[in-house]
């Protein structure tokens, strides 16, 4: 089964990522966008989908710093 | 004394390790699938890029067979530094509190800084004074170090953090520019600047090697 798995910095997490294409894009002339985060996104296939939270937990995120959210 | 180096594919920094080890004792590099450690004293987790670094610094190597050799050597009170990857890899590994984030300004950075010894009764620090400064270089992408507030307070409280950047010197937005933690029970310590690369005056600094000489219990000079 096709699963995503969308990781984010934890809220309240400098995310300088997130900060740097925040800043960049009035010289590309967009306005009135604001906090923005960048994250990641794994796509997997898995034939047990509850070891999908434990596999999330164990390696795809590091929970002290990031929240997950599996899509199925 | 016995140091062992662990070397990931990936691994850039362990022959410097290496040779900082052998200035103060004996040394050998342990392969990321031996599980064997005996012999060996103190473990030094190295810097580099292990297995590519994917995913995030260190989340791949804490897997490894050698690292759950590590994790026991540890659980058993043996002494082990992280270095740079090699703090990434311990903190990943939960043998070291908190995590390691992308440095503030999104650069990697390479410079000399200076580090104030807060704690100087660890096993990788007693070599050295409280409020020493050791003059050492940073090289890295991720070194930002990150704690909730009630462990950042507890690290505080019970002397774990064994060094910091000295003031207006923080180089990567390190919470309470702590440079290097320790872990609960004190014999193991992980810092994201370079000790190993700062053993010989040639480089321009021999500060660094004071944290081999602590480990290995010899005067810093010999």
């Amino acid at each position: 089964m096709k699963a995503t798995v969308l990781i984010r910095p934890k809220e309240g997490i400098l995310d300088p990522q997130g900060k740097a294409v925040e800043r960049a894009l009035p010289a590309l002339g967009f306005s009135g966008i604001h906090r923005v985060r960048v994250g990641r996104m794994v796509e997997l296939e898995v034939e047990n989908m509850e070891d999908l939270p434990s596999l999330c937990e164990k390696l795809l995120a590091n929970p002290l710093i990031e929240d997950y959210e599996i899509v199925e | 004394m016995t140091f062992g180096v662990l070397q990931f594919p990936g691994s850039c920094d362990e022959r410097d390790a290496l040779a900082a080890c052998e200035r103060t004792g004996e040394a050998r590099m342990v392969w990321h699938e031996e599980t064997d450690l005996s012999g060996i004293d103190a473990v030094v987790v190295p810097g580099g890029f292990s297995y590519g670094d994917y995913l995030r610094a260190g989340a791949i190597a804490r897997f490894s067979p050698a690292m759950g050799a590590v994790a026991e050597f540890a659980a058993g009170g043996g002494p082990v530094l992280g270095i740079c990857n090699g703090f990434q890899v311990l903190c990943e590994a939960g043998l070291l509190p908190g995590a390691l984030l992308p440095n503030e300004d999104v650069r990697f950075l390479c410079r000399q800084v200076d580090l104030v010894v807060e704690n100087a009764e660890s096993p990788f620090t007693r070599g050295c004074e409280a409020g020493q400064t050791l003059s050492v270089p940073v090289k890295h992408m991720s070194g930002r170090y990150f704690a909730p507030p009630e462990l950042l307070n507890d690290l505080v409280a019970n002397g774990r953090v064994a060094l910091r950047y000295a003031p207006g010197q923080n180089p990567n937005g390190s919470v309470r520019d702590i440079a290097g933690v320790l872990n609960e029970a004190g014999n193991v310590m992980g810092l994201m600047p370079h000790p190993e690369h700062a053993v010989d005056p040639l480089t321009g600094s021999d500060d660094g090697l004071a944290l081999f000489a602590s480990l290995a219990a010899v005067p810093a000079a010999a």
